[in-house]
């Protein structure tokens, strides 16, 4: 059975009395890359721990298209400050398949392949805790995609990258892509988005204020708080 | 009159503190007081270096002996203390139950537990009329490993439990989204917080091996049987052999140095990062 679709109705985060996010209608399906806007605050990060199921859902429901458990299992989130483990980077990579209870030797081996493919194979075996931010996004990035994940969430990864850095993730984003995984992510970036998006969901106050085809946000936003975004104003 | 009792104060005085008086004046005798103190001071230090050098250097046979069983005791100890405390300490990070927090301040609290008290109780539940006498452990060292495991496991608990927080904040988001089983949080804290586990086991260490109330109390200071350095050391102070008592001390210091170096060394600290 497949995660998707993942259907949220009337979804609400909330920590104590504030509202984070919601409630929130949303169905995400189908392929390719949903990207996830708003201003500061809007509820990007809490919509994203919500749909993937590390947010308490404090009212409305949220189904996936299989069991929770092998949903959780088919699933990743990739961190705005990524968690570096105080653990080699090949070990770092391969933890995820440890938790899934593979053997040691071949988890190792599938992190290395991973370490090598995202240009951390000389790296291999350092402390994580010594990389540089762009090589810890993408670490965190090989992590989340080694269980082959049918949805993989990130919440804006390239913040406080530089170009190359960010052209880095995105080329490897695009082979997940290709790979079939299904891609939700928050970004600040509006060109990050138009080179990225399929989908686009604008968040603003807690509330999804759009979710349409990429082309047609860009073009023709339907609500104020988008057009105003779109064009480059500042929305609170 | 007057005079007379002063003359039987400076004589008594005298009698105290110079077996052969040279002086009649108040200044000299208190001068003559104060560096024989001091005198002796410093004899009993360096006798005291001077008795734990021969006794290292001779291998002594009673100094191995005690020895070895202050480490085997201690060792015990902490091995048997850190396999308590430290899932413990994990399980209190990971697991929100109803006492944790209330578990988490009595730890703390325990932590100044007296060791006299604790080999009090510890006596009260083993001797032959408490609940645990049937077992015969009273004046033997499993009775002493006992004291001192009750002793540091709250010690280890709660070092080990604050590093171990900072290290779960860092993990949390991570742990959760992997959908890491409980049990597997609890090992993957436990292996990557091992190094500040570490430290938390050398102050348990550190506690056990310079303890003496306890063991005393249950162990009895029994020669070639519980006889142990910190028991060794009261019992050559109190007979008055400072200089014996210094050397064991020395004896003892070297030996908690040694044993954290180590340690330190088999666990490669300060070396390869900063964890």
């Amino acid at each position: 059975m497949a995660v998707l679709p993942i259907r949220a109705k009337g979804a609400t985060a909330r920590r104590r009395s504030k509202v984070l996010v919601g409630p929130v209608d949303l169905t995400i399906e189908g392929a390719g890359i949903t990207i996830v806007m708003g201003p500061n605050g809007a509820g990007k990060t809490s919509l994203l721990k919500l749909l993937h199921g590390i947010e308490r859902l404090r009212g409305g429901h949220l189904h996936y298209g299989c069991a929770l458990a092998e949903a959780r299992a088919k699933q990743a989130f990739v961190f705005q400050t990524p968690v570096m483990m105080r653990r080699s980077v090949v070990e770092n990579i391969a933890y995820p398949l440890r938790l899934a209870g593979i053997k040691r030797a071949d988890a190792r081996m599938r992190a290395y392949t991973w370490a090598t493919r995202i240009g951390l194979g000389e790296a291999a075996e350092r402390a994580a805790l010594g990389l540089s931010g762009g090589e810890r996004q993408k670490l965190a990035l090989a992590r989340a995609l080694i269980r082959a994940p049918e949805v993989l969430f990130l919440d804006e990864p390239c913040a406080a990258l530089d170009g190359r850095a960010t052209r880095e993730i995105e080329a490897l984003l695009g082979e997940a892509v290709a790979a079939g995984t299904r891609l939700i992510m928050s970004t600040h970036d509006m060109g990050q988005a138009r080179r990225l998006a399929d989908e686009v969901v604008f968040l603003h106050k807690g509330r999804i204020e759009e979710a349409t085809a990429a082309t047609t946000f860009f073009e023709r936003p339907a609500s104020e708080a988008a057009q105003a975004f779109v064009r480059g104003d500042i929305v609170e | 009159m007057c005079f007379a009792s002063k003359e039987m104060i400076y004589t008594s005085v005298l009698l105290y503190c110079a077996p052969r008086p040279c002086a009649f004046d108040q200044q000299a005798i208190f001068r003559s007081r104060r560096n024989k103190r001091d005198d002796d001071a410093m004899t009993d230090l360096w006798d005291g270096i001077l008795r734990a050098f021969w006794l290292v250097a001779s291998l002594d046979r009673d100094l191995v002996e005690i020895t070895l069983r202050s480490l085997q005791v201690t060792l015990s100890a902490l091995v048997l203390a850190c396999l308590i405390a430290l899932p413990l300490a994990a399980v209190l990070v990971v697991r929100r139950f109803r006492l944790r927090r209330a578990t988490i301040a009595v730890l703390n609290a325990l932590m100044g537990l007296p060791p006299v008290v604790v080999g009090l109780i510890v006596y009260v539940l083993l001797s032959r009329s408490g609940p645990f006498g049937v077992l015969g452990l009273l004046f033997t060292p499993t009775a002493m490993i006992i004291a001192q495991v009750v002793i540091i496991v709250p010690l280890i608990a709660s070092i080990a439990h604050q590093s171990l927080r900072e290290l779960w904040s860092d993990y949390h988001d991570l742990l959760i989204s992997l959908n890491a089983t409980p049990f597997q949080r609890i090992t993957t804290l436990l292996w990557d917080g091992r190094r500040a586990l570490l430290t938390a086991a050398l102050a348990g260490f550190g506690r056990a091996i310079g303890e003496v109330g306890a063991i005393m109390v249950v162990g009895g200071n029994i020669d070639h049987a519980t006889r142990v350095l910190t028991t060794a050391i009261a019992l050559e102070t109190g007979r008055g052999d400072f200089s014996l008592a210094l050397g064991l001390g020395f004896v003892l210091i070297a030996l908690a140095v040694a044993v954290n170096l180590c340690i330190h060394w088999l666990g490669q600290t300060e070396r390869g990062g900063r964890w």
